[in-house]
């Protein structure tokens, strides 16, 4: 168990992380963007629950903030789904480049 | 190098290939599908990191919830069959390099920094454990977020039927209204 060194699990969420930003630079689909960033959401959970678990394992505090993450995640992801389905009423199209109506 | 050690390595591997697939896939179900196959490594990591219960919650809500409710809206939007446009080569280029650069940086600093205060106190992160302390009122209960994330779920419910509902009569009228 303990001879996988924390460091390894960092470098795992690390490389999640810059791939789901990866994701969201390069993409243009508005749905595309929302799993990168539900990449970059669980990179920041493992970061959490491996702390927890390596530098303070009294406590459980890591595990709450990672509960609260999951769940804000999910009231997130439903919410852009409505504003994914709305605007692709209004425009036939989930292409962040033909959204640009409020563009300065 | 024991078992534990090279599930560890399996398991990352699955997740940081699968979530480089769903990155750079063009068919936008497939991206779906390698999401999922990315999550359902982070909850194998969880259950390797013996958090029983957050393993759980991540195959519920993720799992179950997210990337279900994320094919849902690729089946209203679009067809699923059809490829996406490919990103600008400039663009994949310097978005590359810029996470790469990331990669990097973060990679210099965690190994740097060394980590030397591990502790060998008994993990115990069992579900009695976290729903005491998910509802007590002492000052390290977590009773105040618990309430508050609530609150929030709610507004969520009621801000997704607003956004999604179809526009009423009356709404049309004004709208048309405004148009001329």
């Amino acid at each position: 168990m303990n001879e996988v060194p924390l460091t390894h699990i960092l470098f795992v969420s690390t490389a999640l992380f810059f791939i789901g930003m990866y994701g969201l630079f390069t993409r243009r689909n508005i749905i595309t963007m929302l799993m990168s960033i539900e990449l970059m959401l669980n990179s920041v959970n493992i970061n959490f629950v491996a702390f927890n678990k390596y530098l303070f394992p009294d406590k459980l505090d890591g595990l709450f903030f990672s509960l609260f993450i999951i769940t804000i995640a999910a009231a997130e992801a439903a919410v852009a789904i409505a504003i994914i389905i709305n605007l692709y009423r209004s425009h036939q199209s989930i292409d962040v480049d033909d959204a640009t109506e409020m563009k300065f | 190098m024991n078992t534990s050690t090279i599930i560890f390595y399996a398991i990352a591997a699955l997740i940081l290939g699968a979530a480089i697939l769903a990155v750079t896939s063009l068919k936008i179900f497939r991206s779906a599908i390698w999401l999922l196959f990315s999550l359902v490594g982070i909850a194998a990591l969880y259950f390797w990191m013996q958090v029983e219960f957050i393993a759980a919650i991540q195959i519920v809500i993720y799992v179950g919830g997210i990337v279900v409710l994320i094919i849902f809206s690729i089946f209203l939007t679009q067809q699923s069959g059809k490829e996406m446009a490919k990103p600008a080569t400039g663009k994949m280029i310097f978005s590359a390099l810029a996470a790469l650069f990331g990669i990097a940086f973060t990679y210099n600093l965690i190994n740097h920094y060394g980590f030397n205060n591990i502790s060998a106190a008994p993990f115990n992160p069992s579900v009695d454990e976290i729903g005491m302390q998910m509802l007590s009122t002492t000052s390290h209960g977590f009773i105040l977020p618990f309430e508050v994330v609530s609150m929030l779920l709610l507004a969520a419910m009621v801000g997704c039927i607003v956004i999604a509902m179809k526009p009423t009569e009356a709404n049309i009228v004004h709208l048309n209204k405004k148009k001329d």
